[in-house]
């Protein structure tokens, strides 16, 4: 079987099931990848390449004993670092969790081993999934394989820019505002933020937990799906998680069919503050979606203008809280413990060395918002924005099937450009953040390269809570079109490195 | 910079210038097999971090999981402190950083109690008989305790000073339940009493419910008292916070202490401070702590890991009835059962004393015998220790054992309490114990007419009254015979072998 690495992860576990190719060397050949490529990419803070051919090695030798195993088993898989891995560094891109090695497995790791997915590292990520391009990672920045220069998204960069430089087919993100969806925008990739409760977050590092989901991230939908469906379902561990029947993801993808859908447009989600390349993609993308079959209709969702400032508390103020525990006494990071100071300033000079600047911007946000005297002001007040933004949803969604928008205002933008700008890097989840407000799903895939900068950009699809398989429906339906279209996916027009 | 020592008014002088207006916040370690939040045991006195996980340590990533267990003995604690069930509720996050806390927040309840607005109504003795004294429950909700910090080094036993500090997480996540009073207004001279007698009940009332094993010198039931006075007609004073009071007897001190303490404050024409104070067992006293007169932000906000509780209105009916005797409806009943006033009553109460005597009769002790030794000779000796009843180790089954020792003779009730002093000590069982010291009744009657014929001789004149039918006269024979004895006869068996002895009869 030729050129493994740019295989999908469907005809890769089939090849690995039925011995043309094995486990180890599927792994083996992403691992050379890495090392040939990733000096350039960084998507890796670490890798697990030992475990990884062990586990690769037990797979085969399972196949070998006629063992029939799931849909999924021996493909390589790209680990954000934010969800703990029993015995790995697990960092979420902080200095301050710098050492640590969890003593278990977060669910998803746990749903991955029991589907023989085999996990190669962990990926970089900005500090504690706070930015929109990696470079707030303490760990350096991950380059977009489409241009070196530019940002591969963010928070989970990383991830998305494993898939992009074939270093991995599958890959894991995690969503909080669109940090699985905006990295899959630029780096021509698909991911998809799960509804809320539908992905275990147990062992998922939490930066705002009632925002928070962990996704699948693959080059092509059904990957996605296949990928969805392992790592779906209730666990008991979470409380949020939803324990309910799982909608069939891998079937939607399959059938991959709009005739029939009722497609909403965002009105507020479009027209000024999207790039032209962006919006002509966009575009383009309906019309291919109504060639199809489906209906487009136009809807009005008043408060998706409020989204990002009720955001921008919500998000600060759970975090604040959240973040509280890295305070240099039982794990991680410790300065100052010279005997000469107080336990006080322990804390303190642990989190004024081991926080970059961004956290520690986002930190004092959510304090003050969370203040008495402020807290109606600002954490009530944007609490019921919220449920205003839910509402906008629901009623959306009894006019029609999906709502859909550009994943993001513009393509991959340069590294540094927008990093001392933080309402110019906010304003990058404008599309993407409403839907983790009201706790519905939505993917991103690729629709094309925008004309004036030849980079990727990504299409929005919503759908209401616990109703996934539309976003694979829709999805599959639009990709499969563009697909005959271009004769490939995108990613295959994604440059050598 | 060295604070003056604090001053005194005596508390009779103090209250009968100032009035208290007391409120007590009490915690309850629910007796829960497993945490609040994960799997891990509730057993007290493991080696330090064994039970332990990654959610009780907080680790990053790990969440919550509520234990239905503790929801179910928080309604039921609501229910027997009659108060209101909510229908919805939700956990907060009490946020600050202290290394006891492995999240560096608490999950507590904050505007949002499971149960709130209730009343208990407790008993107190007064010069004119016996006093009810309704407490209202302002709320009643859930949290998980924190880590146990041990300071090393340094003199003061805190963190400030301390070479260096050891926490134990293994208390870390076990369930709480904070109850909060209402402020008790009007208690006057009583205050202290009344104190005591709200947290006995709250006691008595958790061991009915049996959601809690509430010993107080474990921590498994802690009070932090709120006080304050002021000059009759006056508005409120400050209040002071006096935290650690941890026996049923500290709580009476405590509040006693802090009006002495005020007091003298105000009369002196100071300020009460808004502050919180340790209590310290050995001086009966407090000390200053920590100044709360900038109020700490803790920036509550709904716990987001935590799905809201809404027990439904079925389940609160089945815990309703499912309720057991409350203390009170006991009482009434053990004063018919045992004839006994509501007095005698109140003492066993304020003893602790009702479920060691049920557990002593319930094992086949006479009722009043069982009284007799409980609020008698073992009160006396925890008293004079400064320990509660339970806290000998004497066990209704000790009791059982000396009874049937004194049934069959072999001991008096003298040398019962010397068997009692030994088991105190533990010395071993009491038919051990009886071995050992030699404390048997001497039944021998030989050695005890020789003992007899002793006593009559050395004094003749009052042999003589007695044959000449002054029986009255006998004790002096008898005493001197129990004296030679060392106590071990049977004092009524010397009399009847003496008027024998002589040839008189009673």
């Amino acid at each position: 079987m030729s050129d493994l690495i740019r295989q999908s992860a469907a005809t890769l576990a089939a090849a690995i099931a039925n011995r043309e190719t094995s486990a180890v060397e599927v792994a083996q050949v992403h691992l050379d990848r890495i090392a040939a490529v990733d000096e350039k990419v960084h998507a890796f803070l670490h890798l697990t390449g030992e475990s990884a051919l062990a586990q690769a090695a037990a797979i085969d030798e399972r196949i070998a004993n006629g063992e029939q195993l799931g849909p999924l088993a021996g493909v390589p898989l790209a680990l954000k670092d934010v969800l703990a891995m029993k015995g790995e560094p697990t960092t979420a891109g902080s200095r301050i969790l710098e050492g640590w090695r969890p003593p278990y497995d977060s669910t998803v790791v746990q749903r991955l081993r029991a589907a023989d997915i085999v996990i190669l590292g962990k990926t970089n990520m900005d500090e504690f999934a706070m930015g929109s391009s990696t470079e707030h990672s303490a760990y350096g920045p991950t380059h977009n394989p489409w241009d070196l220069d530019r940002i591969p998204g963010g928070s989970g960069g990383g991830s998305a820019a494993a898939l992009a430089a074939f270093e991995a087919p599958l890959a894991i993100g995690t969503d909080t505002g669109g940090s699985i969806r905006q990295p899959a925008s630029v780096t021509g990739t698909v991911g998809v933020k799960p509804t809320y409760g539908g992905v275990s977050r147990y062992g998922q590092i939490a930066l705002a937990s009632s925002l928070d989901q962990p996704g699948p991230c693959a080059r092509s939908v059904l990957d996605t799906a296949l990928l969805h469906a392992v790592i779906a379902g209730h666990d008991p561990m979470d409380s949020t998680s939803i324990d309910a029947d799982v909608p069939d993801f891998v079937g939607a993808a399959r059938r991959a069919d709009v005739r029939g859908m009722r497609i909403g447009v965002v009105k507020e989600l479009g027209g000024d503050g999207y790039q032209a390349g962006v919006a002509q993609r966009y575009t383009e993308a309906l019309n291919i979606l109504e060639g199809l079959g489906a209906e487009i209709i136009e809807v009005s969702c008043p408060h998706m203008e409020y989204a990002l400032g009720a955001y921008y508390l919500i998000l600060p103020s759970e975090a604040s809280s959240n973040l509280a525990r890295f305070d240099g006494m039982r794990y991680g990071l410790r300065a100052g413990d010279d005997g000469s100071n107080s336990v006080e300033q322990v804390m303190a000079m642990t989190r004024e060395a081991g926080f970059g600047p961004e956290v520690k911007r986002r930190i004092i946000l959510g304090t003050y918002a969370l203040s008495s005297g402020y807290y109606d002001a600002y954490y009530a007040q944007a609490q019921r924005v919220r449920t205003l933004i839910t509402r906008d949803f629901n009623a959306a969604f009894e006019q029609v099937d999906v709502l859909v928008s550009p994943t993001a205002p513009t393509t991959a933008f340069k590294l540094g450009e927008k990093l001392d700008d933080p309402i110019a890097m906010y304003l990058n989840d404008v599309a993407t953040i409403p839907v983790n407000l009201a706790g519905i799903c939505a993917m991103s895939l690729p629709v094309g390269l925008a004309p004036e900068d030849g980079l990727p950009v990504g299409f929005q699809i919503m759908a209401p809570a616990m109703a996934d398989d539309r976003l694979y429906l829709a999805g599959g339906a639009l990709e499969a079109a563009l697909t005959d279209k271009w004769g490939h996916l995108l990613i295959e027009e994604a440059p050598a490195l | 910079m060295t604070t003056p020592p604090d001053i005194y008014l005596p508390y009779d002088d103090a209250i009968s210038r100032y009035e208290p207006i007391i409120g007590i916040e009490t915690h309850v370690e629910l007796g829960t097999n497993s945490k609040m939040w994960c799997g891990c045991s509730t057993a007290f006195g493991a080696e330090a971090n064994t039970h332990v996980c990654p959610v009780c340590l907080g680790l990053p990533g790990s969440m919550p999981v509520v234990n239905r267990q503790a929801i179910e003995s928080t309604i039921r604690i609501g229910l027997a402190l009659n108060c209101t069930i909510a229908d919805w509720c939700r956990f907060s996050r009490k946020n600050y950083f202290y290394p006891d806390m492995p999240k560096d927040y608490q999950i507590s309840q904050y505007d949002e109690p499971l149960c709130f607005d209730g009343y208990l109504d407790v008993t107190v003795a007064t010069d004119e008989g016996p006093q009810v004294v309704r407490v209202e429950i302002e709320r009643v909700h859930m949290e998980e305790d924190t880590g146990k910090l041990t300071h090393a080094g340094g003199s003061t036993g805190r963190i400030h000073g301390a070479d260096y500090s050891l926490v134990d997480y293994n208390r870390a996540g076990i369930p709480l339940i904070e109850i909060v009073t209402k402020t008790v207004i009007g208690a006057g001279r009583l205050a202290p009493e009344v104190a005591r007698a709200y947290v006995t009940e709250l006691r008595d009332v958790m061991r009915a419910l049996e959601v809690s094993d509430v010993r107080m010198e474990e921590g498994s039931m802690r009070c932090d008292v709120n006080l304050s006075l002021n000059r009759p007609g006056d508005g409120w004073g400050t209040r002071s916070e006096t935290k650690n009071v941890n026996s049923l007897r500290s709580v009476e001190r405590a509040v006693r202490s802090e009006i002495e303490r005020q007091a003298a404050v105000l009369d002196s024409g100071g300020r009460v401070i808004q502050e919180t104070r340790h209590f310290n067992e050995d001086t009966g006293r407090s000390t200053s702590g920590r100044s709360k007169e900038q109020a700490e932000d803790y920036r509550y906000f709904p716990e987001p890991d935590l799905l809201p509780i809404a027990p439904s209105r079925e389940w609160v009916e089945e815990l309703r009835a499912s309720l057991p005797e409350m203390p009170s409806v006991k009482r009434a009943r053990l004063m018919v059962e045992w004839d006994i006033s509501e007095f005698e009553l109140q003492t066993l109460a304020n003893a602790g004393a009702i479920e060691l005597v049920e557990s002593t009769i319930a094992i086949g002790v006479d009722s009043s015998a069982a009284r007799k030794w409980w609020t008698g000779e073992l009160l006396r000796v925890a008293n004079e220790q400064g320990v509660e009843l339970e806290q000998l180790s004497v066990t209704p089954q000790d009791i059982k054992e000396v009874e049937s020792l004194i049934a069959s003779g072999a001991l008096n009730d003298k040398l019962a309490r010397q068997v009692f002093e030994g088991l105190i000590a533990g010395e071993g069982s009491a038919e051990q114990i009886v071995a050992a010291r030699g404390l048997a009744v001497v039944s021998d009657d030989g050695a005890l007419l020789a003992a007899i014929d002793e006593a009559l001789a050395s004094q003749p004149d009052v042999a003589e009254k007695i044959r000449s039918g002054k029986v009255q006269a006998a004790g002096a024979i008898v005493g001197a015979v129990m004296k030679a004895t060392r106590g071990q006869a049977d004092a009524a068996k010397v009399r009847a072998l003496l008027l024998d002895r002589l040839g008189v009869s009673e």
